[in-house]
């Protein structure tokens, strides 16, 4: 039987991640606490709007009301990158070799490891920043399509069409398809070798979560009493093909996914506190967590693929144990 | 769950550079009136105050990719409210201040389109505020400020003490004649008492028609303007069934501003089959909705013993049971658009053929 530590905190979880195998709770108000021996507290943002977890470094990136962006590491060591003004930061995304970016309004910012700063400017704000996993490339959702930028050279970016306004963004594994979240209840996919659109529609909510399964076979999404699962191992994407529906309640709506890391199972969690785990190829679930006080809003697997740890609006957050 | 939370309310402030509206802001922000405000602006620009619960926000028009034209959004405001509210509690209520130019009605669409700020906020007024002195003028070259204005449940006329009493009993009759629905402030650096202002309730359906006496009475018979602009008495001794009051001040007034394009339609009636008068409404706001800027109404529906109340913005419509009617009160129909390219007799007809026979 799976069970659940939990850590009841005040206030919305922004992210719940594992630094080295310690979880870490980020909250909105800026502290993130981290169950390791113990309860313990560090003060990152006044007012913590946008994390990112940069897994090849092992932290957690920061952006917040402040204008400021931190970088979390294990044990609590908080560092300060970038004081931006008295903007809000509203996104974070974090790359290869240690390059992160941010962005303010119509601007993104990336800063490299080194400290240098680049910035590109938008006719229109920044609503999303994801880096390719391949080469110095990071994508930007925007009003009608997406953006990318290779800024380590110089060079035109490349636009990416779509009428609409795009939220979020994500580049599959291996960087063959970008994949944006809409604010009309859809998500936006672009093939980027050839520029094939992929429409994924029919949630009747916004997606404001999305997971990529092992190796970028499929993609896992929130806005539906079910997760949506759509393939991605054809070369063209999930276009012609039906989603999986995984986890479907008929009284409650999916707020977060996240992918076992080696598994072809995915964590779901729901507006009223509850969590499962499916499998993809019988639809098998697993009760993981009860309700509790509100809507998951974010989760990861650990290393060891024994541990999640999740997070909720109401701040009821906690390390399910899958082994009990 | 979210939907039980208390939903915070929402005052936008509309109006042109100059008008005054960092005045009220500062107000707003320094008054001690025992609530906290979080004000989102467009620029941190002339507020000298320092509080962390001011955000600067571009303005972002978001069409929804649903073939709608009329259907936009602020997505600005959609992040900026989600990111205020995963904080409740340090702000009782938020202030939305928009640029000179803005249009309100993709403000006004977010807090019912969207349906996480609809959750967790509520619209409470459209607050308008206008310089007496370059009314005319703005009305001459732009579009935004009749807007501003037709679209307003507040009207806050600034600067009186810069125009003569001629001037400005003229410029008011154009507010009227703009929006008849609104209430008009007179003040002088942004005088008006906030608690005009803030926490009015004008888009609150059990709220909004009845703290607005001149809802609906005024237009075809615009009376009662020698009583100033704070008149907050009622105005229910008028008898209705004719219309044959007699007006003391001359309607060419609001002409004298040849570039008003914005119009109001009052509609009166009997009690209303609902079988008929649903589907009607429905039909009105799908085929007339980009050219309602707003609309409200209190329907007498047929065997209904309850005020039902009608309030919209485009094509965005809502209605609620309000109150029983009181005994001895007149189950009457009202209804008002207030838009461009109405045709005021085809409403008027197809309104009065939904009345129950």
């Amino acid at each position: 039987m799976p069970t659940v530590a939990p850590l009841d905190l005040e206030g919305h979880c922004v992210a719940a991640v594992f630094l080295g195998d310690v979880p870490h709770f980020a909250l909105a108000d800026g502290a993130v606490h981290r169950l390791d021996n113990g309860h313990k507290t560090e003060q990152a943002n006044d007012g913590l709007l946008a994390a990112f977890h940069d897994a090849a470094n092992d932290r957690l990136i920061t952006g917040g009301e402040d204008g400021k962006v931190f970088a979390v590491k294990a044990g609590g060591e908080i560092t300060e990158l970038v004081s931006a003004g008295k903007k809000w930061i509203t996104s974070v995304a974090a790359g290869p070799q240690g390059a992160i970016a941010y962005s303010t309004g119509k601007t993104a910012f990336v800063r490299f490891a080194d400290g240098k700063t680049r910035e590109f400017t938008h006719p229109r704000s920044v609503e999303g920043l994801a880096f390719s996993p391949k080469g110095m490339r990071f994508g930007v959702a925007r009003y009608n399509g997406a953006t990318l930028h290779f800024p380590a050279a110089e060079g035109k970016p490349v636009e990416l069409e779509w009428a609409g306004a795009h939220t979020g963004i994500t580049f599959s594994p291996d960087g063959a398809f970008l994949v944006t979240t809409m604010q009309e209840n859809a998500l936006h996919g672009w093939k980027l070798a050839d520029g094939k659109h992929m429409r994924m529609s029919g949630y009747p909510g916004k997606v404001k979560s999305l997971s990529w399964s092992v190796k970028g076979k499929w993609l896992a999404s929130s806005g539906a009493p079910a997760a949506i699962v759509w393939p991605f191992s054809a070369k063209d994407g999930p276009m012609g093909k039906a989603p999986l529906e995984l986890g479907t309640r008929g009284n409650a709506m999916v707020t977060a996914v996240a992918c076992h890391p080696s598994q072809d199972v995915v964590a779901v969690g729901y507006d009223d506190g509850m969590v499962m785990a499916v499998r993809f190829a019988d639809a098998k679930e697993v009760l993981l967590r009860r309700p509790g006080k509100d809507a998951i809003t974010s989760m990861m697997w650990d290393k060891e693929e024994r541990r999640i740890a999740f997070g909720s609006a109401a701040g009821d957050c906690g390390v399910i144990d899958i082994t009990g | 769950m979210s939907e039980a939370q208390t939903q915070i309310p929402v005052t936008v402030l509309t109006g042109y550079l100059g008008a005054g509206k960092t005045t009220l802001l500062n107000r707003i922000l320094s008054e001690n009136h025992g609530r906290r405000y979080a004000v989102i602006v467009n620029e941190f620009g002339e507020i000298g105050i320092d509080n962390d619960l001011i955000v600067e926000s571009d303005e972002e028009i978001y069409e929804m990719n649903n073939g709608c034209v009329c259907c936009t959004v602020r997505g600005d405001l959609i992040r900026v409210v989600e990111g205020l509210m995963r904080r409740p509690g340090r702000f009782d209520a938020i202030v939305v201040e928009t640029t000179g130019l803005a249009d309100p009605v993709p403000v006004a669409q977010t807090f019912f389109m969207d349906d996480d700020v609809r959750s967790k906020t509520k619209l409470d007024a459209v607050v308008a505020l206008v310089d007496a002195k370059h009314l005319p003028l703005r009305l001459k070259d732009s579009k935004e400020a009749e807007d501003q204005i037709a679209f307003a449940d507040v009207v806050v006329l600034n600067k009186t003490d810069l125009v003569t009493p001629d001037e400005l009993a003229k410029v008011e009759a154009t507010i009227r004649a703009i929006n008849p629905a609104a209430k008009i402030h007179r003040t002088q650096r942004s005088g008006v008492p906030l608690t005009e202002v803030l926490d009015r309730g004008a888009f609150d359906l059990t709220r909004a028609l009845e703290n607005d006496p001149h809802f609906l009475e005024a237009h075809d018979h615009d009376h009662d303007h020698e009583c100033g602009p704070d008149c907050d008495h009622d105005h229910h001794h008028h008898d209705h069934d004719g219309h044959d009051h007699h007006h003391h001040h001359d309607h060419a007034h609001a002409s004298d501003i040849h570039d008003v394009t914005v119009k109001s339609v009052s509609l009166r009636g009997g009690e209303m089959d609902p079988k008929k008068f649903f589907p009607w409404i429905e039909k009105v706001t799908q085929m007339e909705g980009p050219n309602i800027l707003r609309l409200k109404g209190i329907i007498a529906l047929k065997g209904d013993d309850e005020r039902y109340v009608l309030q919209g913005v485009h094509m965005i419509i809502e209605g609620d049971h309000q109150r029983p009617w009181k005994d001895g009160e007149k189950h009457e129909s009202r209804l008002v658009f207030i838009g461009r390219e109405l045709d005021a007799e085809r409403l008027k007809k197809s309104f009065e053929a939904c009345q129950a026979g």
